[in-house]
Parts: structure tokens; sequence; C-alpha cells
């Protein structure tokens, strides 16, 4: 029954899903692969990895050697479909053009949604993570624990496929035995970071990501994944074998054709769509969740955007998975009689505690790597190596000025040159051309090492959304309105990360490139700009200050659910989209565990 | 580039500079561009796409000629690798200035006005053409303006624009099959394995394949 029109749905589902990336690709696999009849509505185009992804291919192959432009930010060959900071006809407010008042909203409009280009670091909550206010007085505490979370992080990352070790470090938690595949070999930049960052304090341990440096185990992982379920195995053990391993070239942030890394499309849906349980309808713009008796949900109003007509499909359960904003955008735009302020919303909490993760970077030339031999060092594309938050002991003795924590990315190796690579490198050549620039050119190439900071931010009062009151996108659904502001726990640590980058570069014995941003507030990137965005929905242990429970079952409408990042109450530096998948499975369980008992 | 352009950079120029020519003539095409479309957000990714094919290449032959001469002075034939017009970095730089995007729109006037100039500058030292002068005369105009951060203050905007022409020239050249030749970029294939950098070089580097921290 796969891929549906909204004149072929069913009558009414178990359960909708709305939206098809992390979150609801997630929620569709748990519940499908468990016997749910379930509805996936997705809002852009339909995508297909195995053919459409331009594996390896060159930059001269694509229009402006594959640069960056308005229609597709991230480059020619990003997977982004239809997507960006800016989407046509579909826009939002700012409240400001100030950078230290924006929020920058990144969707994509695709089955598979922001999971086909993103950057795939796989990195679970610590301990601390969930219960930081209790350590620090700051922001809010989670409604669970890490050890109410660990087995589904286990889960995810046995079904998904997570390379990393176990290092046993403060806050950063092993894996159960199995759940993860070996790292990949690090790169020469990698082996020198980790020698030299150690000289300045900085522990580098093996990255984790979501590519399958080998194949996944298909014989024992089934079992673990669905327990006392047959069917199930069957067919997860069936498509994990389908899955290829690395192939050790053409990026990531692509997609990937032979499904050797996470993304919805190629994971999730798959073997959802083959349980038999999933229906999907693409270019289905949902916009409102409608409610019938006993003030339960009965239901997902949407736009059919092949035919620009209103449709609406029945459920016993409605699951939000659209992005944090856009699943808050659904809420508030669901006026009822009971809720004149959006459905869900008597705590009026809907919008608000929206967070992005602070980022900041910075770059080196390092004369150790110049002169190289030549080496394939495409690896797994990024992230063999990175850096977990390690200062824990200062910060919690006041010590550092902000008070969480954060990780640091690193770039480097002899990747494909593009039109960047050798651009502005006159700061080390002093203006050179000719043949005297070549030689610079082949000494200078693959000796750049680069940081990025990605620290947590803390939920205030000051950076929300709500509906902009006016304007509406071509649907004629109103949009949002974002407003947002840094604390100064955020500013400090941007210009914190500024100079142990600095510390790092020098100690690799490298120069600085450009300015080491002292003022905090410049070295931090806009808002929205790392596309980590969560919170605008938390969940809690009240219904007066949350909107969620720890399910992320709403406490309004116990039919509703949250399964994306909205429900975050805080967001640790670690990359959010592995907690997301854990928190949707949980959710998925509790839901299928509902149903059964006939309690929804 | 516009009149006015002209007469200021030459000007800025002859400040420094004895006027060796008389000939002050500037004449190119408007920097202005057709509106045409761009891609759009959903493009084909795996099709191959040739400068032209999406939007006209608007640079005139003369312009052409000018831009080949100073690509190669920037990156020349070596024994090693060919030189950047031999590679298809003209069509490049002529797909990049006739672009309909914002940042491709901003860096038409200066490429253009560029041109214009340095042929300009060739007529006002040496009575020709850019591309008509001999090595040494091309050299010495580039050489003059090669480096924005020691560049005399009469060739600043000069130097504006040679800084971006290069990095254009460079991008397009590295990102060509010729240019990854160049720099021994061997990857881009499948692998049956990753195995890491050779023990030989990390031992010269002073480093261990097992450099990382364990708890």
């Amino acid at each position: 029954m796969p891929f549906v029109t909204p004149a072929t749905l069913d009558k009414t589902y178990d359960v909708i899903v709305v939206g098809s990336g992390a979150a609801g690709g997630q929620s569709a696999y748990t519940l499908s692969m468990e016997g749910a009849k379930v509805l996936m509505l997705e809002a852009g185009r339909k995508y297909i990895p195995e053919t459409e992804t331009p594996m390896f291919r060159t930059p001269e192959q694509g229009p402006l050697r594959g640069a960056s432009t308005p229609d597709k930010r991230f480059g020619f060959y990003d997977a982004t479909v239809d997507g960006g900071w800016e989407v046509p006809g579909e826009p939002y407010v700012q409240t400001t053009h100030e950078a230290a008042g924006r929020f920058d909203w990144w969707r994509a409009r695709m089955l598979g949604g922001r999971t086909n280009h993103w950057g795939r670091i796989s990195l679970r909550n610590g301990p601390y993570d969930f219960k930081a206010r209790t350590r620090d007085g700051l922001g809010f505490d989670w409604p669970l624990s890490y050890g109410d979370l660990a087995p589904y992080y286990d889960k995810v990352e046995l079904l998904v496929g997570i390379y990393g070790s176990n290092d046993g470090l403060e806050n950063t938690p092993n894996s159960a035995p199995g759940c993860l595949l070996p790292p990949p070999k690090p790169i020469v930049s990698d082996l020198l970071i980790a020698q030299r960052a150690r000289r300045v304090g900085v522990p580098v341990i093996a990255g984790h990501r979501a590519v399958l440096t080998r194949q996944l185990d298909f014989k024992t992982s089934p079992a673990r994944l669905h327990p006392g379920n047959p069917t199930a195995q069957k067919i997860i053990a069936t498509d994990m074998q389908r899955r290829a391993a690395c192939i050790w070239a053409t990026p990531c942030g692509r997609g990937c054709s032979i499904r050797a890394n996470y993304q919805s499309t190629t994971v999730h849906l798959p073997p959802a769509l083959a349980s038999g349980n999933l229906d999907i309808v693409t270019d289905a713009m949902a916009h409102e969740i409608t409610l019938g008796k006993h003030g339960l949900a009965s239901g997902v109003s949407f736009i059919d955007k092949t035919t620009g007509k209103q449709c609406h499909a029945a459920a016993r359960v409605v699951v939000l998975a659209a992005s944090s904003c856009e699943s808050v955008r659904i809420l508030l735009n669901s006026k009822t009689a009971r809720f004149p302020n959006g459905v869900a919303n008597s705590s009026g909490k809907v919008g608000r505690y929206l967070m992005d993760t602070v980022g900041s970077s910075l770059e080196g030339q390092i004369p150790l790597l110049e002169n190289l031999p030549p080496l394939n060092e495409d690896g797994a594309s990024e992230s063999h190596v990175y850096a977990p938050w390690w200062l824990y002991r200062e910060q919690l003795a006041g010590k550092l000025g902000f008070a969480r924590g954060y990780h640091i990315e690193f770039g480097g190796g002899r990747r494909m040159p593009d039109l960047g690579t050798l651009a502005g490198i006159e700061w080390l050549t002093g203006g050179s051309y000719g043949k005297k620039f070549k030689d610079d050119a082949r000494r200078y190439y693959g000796t750049f090492v680069s940081f990025d900071g990605r620290g947590e931010m803390i939920a205030n009062k000051d950076s929300y959304c709500e509906i902009d009151p006016q304007v509406q996108d071509k649907f004629g659904i109103p949009v949002l309105r974002f407003h947002w502001k840094w604390s100064e726990h955020e500013t400090r640590q941007a210009a914190h990360m500024q100079q142990t980058f600095k510390e790092i570069i020098e100690a690799m014995g490298g120069r600085v490139k450009g300015e080491v941003q002292s003022d905090g507030a410049k070295a931090i990137r806009a808002g929205g700009s790392i596309i980590h965005e969560v919170g605008g929905a938390i969940m809690g242990k009240k219904a007066a200050t949350s909107v969620t429970n720890h399910w992320g079952q709403t406490w309004d409408v116990k039919n509703v659910f949250l399964a994306d990042g909205a429900v975050f109450p805080s967001n640790a530096d670690k990359n959010p989209t592995l907690t997301i998948m854990a928190l949707a499975w949980r959710a998925a369980d509790h839901i299928l565990d509902l149903l059964r008992r006939k309690d929804l | 580039m516009d009149r006015r352009t002209t007469i200021k950079w030459m000007l800025a120029a002859s400040a420094s500079m004895p006027l060796l020519g008389r000939r002050v003539t500037a004449v190119a095409p408007s920097s202005a561009l057709p509106q045409t479309q761009g891609y759009g957000t959903d493009p084909d990714l795996t099709k191959i796409y040739n400068p032209g094919d999406l939007w006209p290449l608007l640079l005139t032959p003369a312009q052409r000629r000018t831009a080949a001469v100073l690509c190669d002075l920037i990156i020349p034939a070596d024994s090693v690798s060919p030189s950047a017009s031999s590679v298809g970095v003209v069509d490049f730089l002529a797909e990049w200035v006739s672009a309909p995007y914002p940042r491709q729109q901003t860096d038409r006037p200066i490429i253009l006005d560029g041109l214009a100039w340095i042929d300009a500058e060739g007529t006002r030292r040496f009575g020709k053409d850019f591309a008509a002068l001999n090595d040494t005369q091309q050299h010495s105009i580039c050489d003059d303006i090669a480096f924005e951060q020691t560049v005399q203050p009469a060739f600043a905007q000069a130097a504006r624009f040679f800084a971006r022409y290069r990095d254009l020239t460079a991008g397009g050249y590295y990102s060509s099959p010729a240019g990854r030749k160049d720099l021994q970029y061997i990857g881009n294939v499948a692998l049956e394995s990753f195995e890491g950098p050779p023990l030989e070089l990390l031992q010269k580097l002073g480093l261990s394949p097992d450099q990382m921290q364990r708890g």
C-alpha cells in the first residue's frame, strides 16, 4: 500500500505521522513494524536517493563548479530539494534584521527532510544533559533521565548504524556492547590534532557518525530491535542486507545511493513500507489538527499541493514530527473553542524556549602538513575524530564564566578541490601569480585545518516563535514570526571556543587564518545557522509549565504526540538527531502500548 | 566599464605613474545583466552541465581574449600541468559573470571593469591592449596589482579586481580534472577499505596511528 494519494487514503488509520525526517521516519518505522496502521504526511515531494544522488560527480560537471547559490545554499550537489533558509512562497517573519536577534529557519521540502543532507554526527546526550538545572540552576531539567533513554539510544544505533568508540569519558556515555560500528581510521591532520590538542588539555576521540563502516549485523540485531516479533525481524534482517557498507568516497551531504549512511529515506522508510502498514502521501502540507469527540484529535487537515485542494485524514493518534518549528506552527494554527490559542497550548508554552546550537569557527594553516605525498583522505567524508567537552570540573566551579559545554568538530585533509580550496591564500603567498602560484598551490593544498565549536544554548524566555498576525504563505497558512536572544552564557562560550582553537592551531605549529574573535557577540553565528532547531513545545513534569509529558504526549490532548526536537527542554552540545530518534522510538513504544490497551 | 569608472581609475593611476599613452578608451558592453533564471531549488543533480547550458555566456570576444591572457599569467603551463585557459577556465569565468545570482552579479562589474582597466592600462603604459603586450610588459602591470596588502593606493581598486580574478581562476582551474591531477588529489574513487595514512609517513611526522585518547 506504500505511496497513496488523498483520493486513495484509508477511511481511518491508527496513527498519522506528520513529517518524514528523523522523527517522522523513526515514528513510522517503530509503529508500522509493530503492526499499527500508519499514514505519513510529507509536505515535500517524493525523493528517491537510489536514482537521484549525484554520486562521484565532480565540480566541473555542475553549474558554477557546484558553488553555493540562493537556490542551493550548501552547494549544487547538496541533497536538499526545495529547501534552505528561505523557501519560495513559504516566508517567515523576523522581528529584527540585527544578526544578534535573528533566527534563520532551514527547511527541506522533500521526503526524508533534512536527514538527506545532514552531517550525520550522532552523539548521545549524557546523564548531566538531562538534569542540567539540577546541576547549575539554569534552564530546565528533562522529565526523564539518561537511564530511561539509554535502551533507545542502543536500539537506534543498532538500526541506523553509527560508528564510534566507547571511551568512558565524563558525560559522554558508552553504548551497550555491539551497538557501535568500528570508527574509520583517522587521517593525518586528525592524528596531529589529537597529539597537539592533548598538550593544551583537549581530549580527542573517535567521532560518532551515522555511516556504515561495515555491514550491519543482520543476524543478531533484528532480535534485539524487535523482540518477540519474527515478522519485523525478518523484514529488517532483509533490509539490513540491502544496505552496502561505505565505499569511502563521495560526500555524505549529497545523500547516498547505496544506503551506506543514515537518511530516513534509505533506512527508516524502506522496511516500514515493506511491513505493509505504512501509507505515505507526499506534497501534503499539513496545517491543522482537528478535534472530535471527547476533546480528542480526530485527524489532520492538509493541502494537497498537486491540486491545491483542502483534504483531511483521520486517525486515532496524531504524531507531529514536522520539525520543531513546523510542529509548533501546526499546533498554533489549530484553533478551537476550547483552544483559542492553539491545540495543546493551555500552558501558553507552545512556541516558547526555541533553541539552536552555539557555533563558532576558526581555520589555520599547518606547515607540518606541507609537501605530504598523495593520500586519499576522503574517508567517511568528515569527522573521523572529535573532541567532547572536557572542562566539566572547571565549569561547575564557576571558573569559565559560562555554564554549559561545547564539543569541537575538525576539518582537514586532502579533500576534492573546489572553488574555495585555493582562494584567498595571499596571506600565505604574498600575492603570487604565475609559476610561483602553482608551486604555492601545491604546497598549501591539504594543509588547512578547521575547527567548528558546537555548544549548548540554554533555553530563555526571549527566544520563541508565534504566529504572525498578517503574513500567510502561498497556501494561505499563517506563518511564524521569530524572536531571538543569546545570553552571555552563549556569547562567552563562543569567545572561549575561539581561544581554544587558536591554542590548538598554535600547538600544531600553525598560523591562524584571519582574526581570533575575543568578542563573543561577534564570534557567535546567528540563530538557526547551525540548523539544530529544538524546543518550542518542551516536555516537563507539570501541565502548567510544559506542553508534553516525558512521552511527548501533550498534556491537553492525550492522543496528540510530539516526536521531534520541539520537546527538548535543553539543547546539549550533542547534535540533536540521535536523541530525536531515541525519543521518537520511546514515544512510539508508548503509543503502541496505549493502542493495545485500547486507551486511545 | 562605464566611462566615469574608467576615468576615475585612470586618474588614480596617473597620480602615481607618468601617462605613457594618450589614448584613453574603454569600450565594453554594459556590465548590467539581463534577467535570466537560475536552476531553481530542485535541479537534476545527476545531469552533466556545461557553461552556457543554463544561461547565455555574456562575454565579448575581446573580453574573452583579455580574460584568457590574464588567466594564463596567473596559471601558466609548466612541466606538470597545462595552463588555465587550455582547460576551460575562461568558459567558467564567462559562466560565472553571466549567472543570475547575487554573488555572481556582484562579481560581474568587478571582473568586466577590471578587464577593461587592464586593457586601458596596457594602452596607457605601452600603447597596446593587454593581450598584445609582451610578457615583461604584462608582468609589469600585474606586479603592481598582485598583492592588496602592499599595493600603492592608486592601484587599490585594480588590486581588488586582481585578487578576485585570481581566486576565480584558481577555483576554476583546481576544480577541473587537470587541476585535481596537478594537486595530486587521488580520491573520489570507491575503495574496499579505508586504511588511513601509511605508518612510515606517520613515523616521519612523529605521530602514532593510535593517537586517540582513551578513558
